[in-house]
């Protein structure tokens, strides 16, 4: 009698050992609904972490110069090396006005009115035009037999057409009229989490509008900006397709990653390629490490809103 | 701006989208008094209490600070003190900011601003707490910081939007007395809005109860207590048995009503005359379990502490609210009579 007792409790011990154990690992959220995470890490790895990886390593091997060679004639090479300027020079202005932009419409458009959700989406139709149609577009409109020239030489203002295209200025108006949207709409999110009354209750100590402004809402939203100006940022700092279609891409916008892609692409030297991609990455690192290390010296907490 | 001998609402209306959210409130405030605007959601005492601070301009009427005509001027130059139901405070500045926001708005001298800050602060007793943000703060100390900052600049009227809906009973009693204090001790003119009967009644001067935009009554609290204008009011006021009925006899003010199988002496509240169809209006705290008077049956007995609220039903089942000292047995029959002085009879 007493064998077959401990036989049937041995199984039971068991299995309440194992269920212990299996909440002591789901109290540390470890349980089965892991396993539904394995499909998008495992492309994550396959086709972002291994490439990424790939392409450091590459960037190390160069077929001559040792280890850093492939850096080390980037950066001797000033007509390389002044690619990071040409793309600071285009992404920091056109980053810069986006979101300076955003900020007067986004705060007028924060209330409800008629006609908002028209207003919002034409704002917001260039995100869907894409970056090809938007520089066919301006190649049309700002090139020297466009509409704009055209109507600057009826009028009288010029005598030969003004040169905004093929240039500086056609990229940086690309650069502007793909990256406002973004910009906007963040900045309008952001701005609706700010408790509307914070503005009221500053008007009744005596704040006027540009000082309710000034000291409430701009602190209160401006980590939302360095988040935005970092992502619009990120955006026109890879700028490639606009830099070739209405830009000079030989010259005035010669950005980084078409110096990439000639290295990589016309001249074969995929570690020189790979080292450029790398500094490219680095320098937008940097920039969004100064912008967001500002960010965190800023109130970040709650901003009292619907979020 | 501060030292005004009156401050005269005059028709003040407000519209939304077409429907009167404020229908032509009229009301002459005294220096140091503190008013209350009282009634239900909704019916518009938030939206007087914004009229007031410049917060929404007016559809129609006038706002007059003794000769000053103040409805057109801006919020920011009326130089009213608010509180916000949600406290409104800054999140990003320390308390001793959010209190020194409108000193420094005002441009005073760095020493008065420091002076007037302390003071303010210790007047609410937050001195310990003065460089949190008002995240870090509890309920209760958002809600002392939120009236610091509107005391500070000891404006010409203070002007308080449900100030204590958002805390727990208990501190909403300590946080009544507190506003009192002040009130006593800075004489500061305050118009406070509350949906809340008893905080009204407590605090304030004078009440102004609002329904659906309209003024049904101004008046003292032992006024609106005592001799409600109408059903309506007495409704609010805590008069929880309102009994429809008919009118038997006048004699003088005595009316004798009967309805519902119940028969009862009451006093009559504006013109009443024999036949006429009525409300009753009862006081649970005034309907008494007595040897002589109305026969019901004990429905449910709730314990109150001091006493016991019981609901109880007539012979042809309507129920009746009323306190009893000692306990009765629920489905127990008793009779309950009311003083009738303490009936008020309304005409419908």
């Amino acid at each position: 009698m007493s064998a077959t007792d401990t036989n049937q409790r041995a199984p039971k011990t068991n299995t309440s050992a194992r269920t212990a154990w299996r909440h002591r690992l789901a109290e540390r959220g470890m349980d089965r609904q892991l396993l539904l995470l394995i499909p998008g890490l495992a492309c994550v790895l396959a086709l972002f972490v291994y490439p990424f990886a790939y392409g450091i390593g590459l960037s190390f091997q160069p077929a001559q110069g040792g280890v850093f060679g492939a850096y080390r004639e980037f950066f001797t090479d000033a007509y390389q090396r002044d690619t990071i300027a040409t793309t600071l020079g285009l992404a920091l202005p056109a980053a810069i006005l986006n979101v300076a932009a955003s900020v007067p419409i986004a705060y007028r458009m924060r209330g409800r009115f008629r006609g908002k959700r028209l207003l919002t989406t034409i704002l917001v139709v260039p995100i869907t035009l894409g970056t090809v149609l938007t520089a066919e577009g301006l190649l049309n409109y700002l090139g020297p037999a466009g509409w704009f020239n055209r109507a600057l030489m009826a009028t009288g203002l010029t005598g030969e057409p003004v040169r905004l295209t093929n240039n500086y200025w056609g990229v940086f108006f690309s650069l502007v009229i793909t990256g406002f949207p973004f910009a906007f709409l963040l900045i309008l999110s952001y701005l609706s989490g700010i408790d509307p009354t914070l503005e009221r209750a500053a008007a009744t100590l005596g704040a006027g509008r540009g000082q309710r402004f000034r000291r409430i809402t701009l602190p209160l939203l401006a980590p939302g900006l360095a988040t935005t100006f970092c992502l619009t940022f990120v955006l026109a700092f890879s700028v490639f397709p606009s830099a070739v279609l209405v830009g000079d891409p030989a010259g005035t916008t010669r950005v980084v990653s078409i110096a990439a892609y000639h290295a990589a692409y016309e001249a074969y030297d995929y570690p020189l390629g790979s080292a450029i991609a790398v500094v490219m990455g680095v320098v937008e690192l940097v920039v969004v490490a100064v912008v967001l290390g500002l960010r965190s010296l800023l109130y970040t907490g709650a901003t009292g809103g619907k979020g | 701006m501060s030292g005004f001998s009156e401050l005269r609402l005059d028709g003040v209306r407000r519209r939304f989208g077409g429907r009167d959210a404020l229908a032509g409130l009229s009301l002459t405030i005294r220096r140091g008094e503190f008013i209350a605007l009282l009634g239900p959601s909704g019916c518009g005492k938030s939206t007087a209490l914004n009229c007031l601070a410049g917060l929404l301009p007016l559809s129609e009427g006038s706002i007059w600070q003794d000769e000053t005509r103040l409805d057109t001027v801006p919020p920011e130059r009326r130089g009213f003190g608010m509180v916000f139901q949600n406290y409104a405070l800054f999140p990003h500045l320390s308390v001793r900011r959010n209190v020194s926001f409108g000193l420094q708005m005002r441009r005073l001298p760095r020493d008065e601003v420091r002076r007037r800050t302390d003071e303010a602060i210790s007047l609410v007793r937050l001195e310990d707490h003065a460089a949190k943000l008002p995240g870090q703060l509890s309920g209760g100390q958002q809600q002392r910081v939120a009236i610091a900052r509107a005391v500070v600049l000891e404006p010409a009227l203070v002007l308080m939007d449900e100030p204590l809906s958002n805390l727990d009973a208990k501190l909403r009693l300590e946080m009544r007395t507190e506003i009192r204090r002040l009130h006593q001790s800075l004489g500061l003119t305050t118009v406070y809005v509350t949906h809340d009967q008893e905080e009204a009644l407590s605090l304030a001067d004078r009440l102004v109860v609002l329904r659906d935009g309209r003024v049904e009554q101004i008046g003292t609290p032992q006024e609106l207590h005592n001799r409600p204008a109408n059903r309506h009011v007495a409704d609010f006021m805590g008069y929880r048995n309102l009994l429809p009925m008919r009118v038997k006899a006048v004699h003088g003010a005595t009316v004798t009503v009967d309805g519902a199988g119940v028969s009862l002496d009451g006093t009559a509240i504006g013109p009443v005359g024999a036949g006429d169809e009525v409300v009753a209006a009862i006081r649970p705290e005034d309907l008494r379990a007595g040897p002589h008077g109305v026969p019901v049956t004990v429905e449910v007995v709730e314990y109150q502490g001091r006493e016991f609220a019981v609901e109880a039903r007539t012979g042809e089942g309507v129920a009746l609210h009323l306190r009893a000292l000692e306990r009765p047995a629920p489905g127990e029959r008793i009779t309950v009579t009311a003083a009738p002085s303490r009936v008020l009879v309304f005409p419908t």
